[in-house]
């Protein structure tokens, strides 16, 4: 578990974080959605002890991530939205760097790119961005590290490895892993990301499993207005219009329209999903 | 698998277990892949489908045998059809009976209609 204290950091004088509380717990994979510029990424570097806190604290079982105790890093994996084009080939990148995760398992990195139809023979400099970042994730997947913290992994994917990078996260990740995915494609992760933060300027809008969001919102795909929705959106075929769920009907969340919808109504979202 | 539909996906993941009992696909005793295993072949969180099996057996179509894996119930197929003869009734059928009041079907046309269809694919009538 990550419990997260009044997390605060700022670049210079520029506030990008404040008073951020939060628990991230095992077994679940949170998608961090946010506007640009709004610390994502900051938040992920701070996590995975790149950068320490400013103000609060980070408690990671017990571990506090900026000491970087090499056990606790064995344990953790970060996968960056840039990643680096290695001289040398997918394979020998593996060998040398595997060593560092003590959990690292060499078969499930060659199935993993496999299944990316991706050559580990191949020299990391001589890969197109896809596959470089095909080839990273395979290395994330294959370290079985307790803590994943993954910055916009599906940037750069084709098709069909959207589809297979999803398909991952659930057959290769351990059950007892914390793991955060930061994306501004929410499409692409739809289904896979359960629970769903939002991130605004220095704050965090919601933190909510798909069924306490549903519970609490309702999602309509019909023609019909409704007069109080908190949020409309013309689609083909109708409207996504998102109201209180007060009948406790059953809908699917729509995360573009949830988080357009907690943009436009943030202290009434937030009063609403405070326990 | 599509998940088209506005249910929430964990409904759909049941709905899909519901047909696959009702067509005889997945009989009385036969197991069903692990949360694990059924969450990567359709690419779905497996908190997601550790809910739709919760639900199921809540209902009594599957049941869990420690350390094993899930199974479909004796007589999952009889409860199926009792919970999607009342989905049907109570969720389907008033919109098929709103849109034919839209379209001004009425219940005699339907009648008319559904009776040529099923001579149409009976093949007696050949």
């Amino acid at each position: 578990m990550i419990a997260i204290r009044d997390l605060g950091f700022s670049y210079g004088e520029i506030p990008v974080l404040k008073n951020i509380t939060m628990t991230l717990e095992e077994g679940r994979i949170y998608g961090l959605l946010g506007e640009n510029g709004v610390g994502k990424t900051t938040l992920l570097t701070l996590l995975c002890g790149l950068k320490a806190a400013k103000a609060g604290s980070i408690n990671t079982d017990g571990h506090n991530p900026f000491d970087r105790d090499p056990s606790f890093l064995s344990d953790q994996y970060y996968l960056s939205d840039e990643v680096a084009a290695m001289n040398m080939t997918a394979l020998d990148y593996a060998k040398s760097y595997g060593h560092f995760w003590e959990k690292f398992d060499m078969d499930k990195f060659i199935e993993i790119m496999g299944i990316f139809e991706n050559d580990p023979g191949k020299k990391m400099s001589k890969m197109s961005f896809g596959q470089l970042k095909k080839t990273y994730i395979a290395f994330a997947l294959a370290c079985n590290t307790r803590y994943l913290f993954m910055d916009e992994p599906t940037n750069g994917l084709d098709i069909p490895s959207k589809a297979q990078f999803r398909k991952a996260m659930t057959k290769y990740t351990r059950e007892d892993s914390v793991i955060l995915i930061s994306t501004h494609q929410v499409r692409d992760l739809e289904n896979i990301i359960d629970p769903i933060i939002i991130l605004d300027r220095q704050d965090i809008l919601l933190n909510a499993s798909l069924e306490e969001i549903s519970e609490k919102l309702y999602f309509d795909y019909s023609t019909v207005k409704i007069d109080n929705a908190l949020y409309c959106e013309m689609i083909p075929g109708g409207n996504i219009q998102v109201t209180l769920n007060t009948e406790s009907k059953d809908s699917k969340v729509n995360l573009e329209a949830l988080f357009n919808t907690v943009h436009q109504h943030k202290e009434l979202i937030k009063g609403i999903f405070s326990k | 698998m599509e998940f088209n539909s506005n249910k929430s996906i964990y409904l759909q993941i049941c709905d899909a277990i519901y047909e696959h009992i009702l067509s005889g696909e997945l009989g009385p005793d036969s197991r069903i892949p692990s949360v694990r295993e059924y969450g990567a072949e359709i690419g779905v969180n497996p908190n997601t489908v550790m809910r739709s099996y919760e639900k199921l057996t809540n209902e009594g179509v599957i049941y869990n045998k420690r350390g094993i894996g899930y199974f479909i119930s004796r007589n999952a197929q009889a409860i199926v059809l009792q919970t999607m003869r009342d989905d049907f009734m109570n969720n389907e059928l008033p919109q098929i009976i709103r849109k034919m009041e839209l379209l001004g079907i009425s219940f005699e046309d339907f009648y008319q209609q559904t009776h040529a269809t099923a001579s149409e694919s009976s093949p007696q009538s050949l």
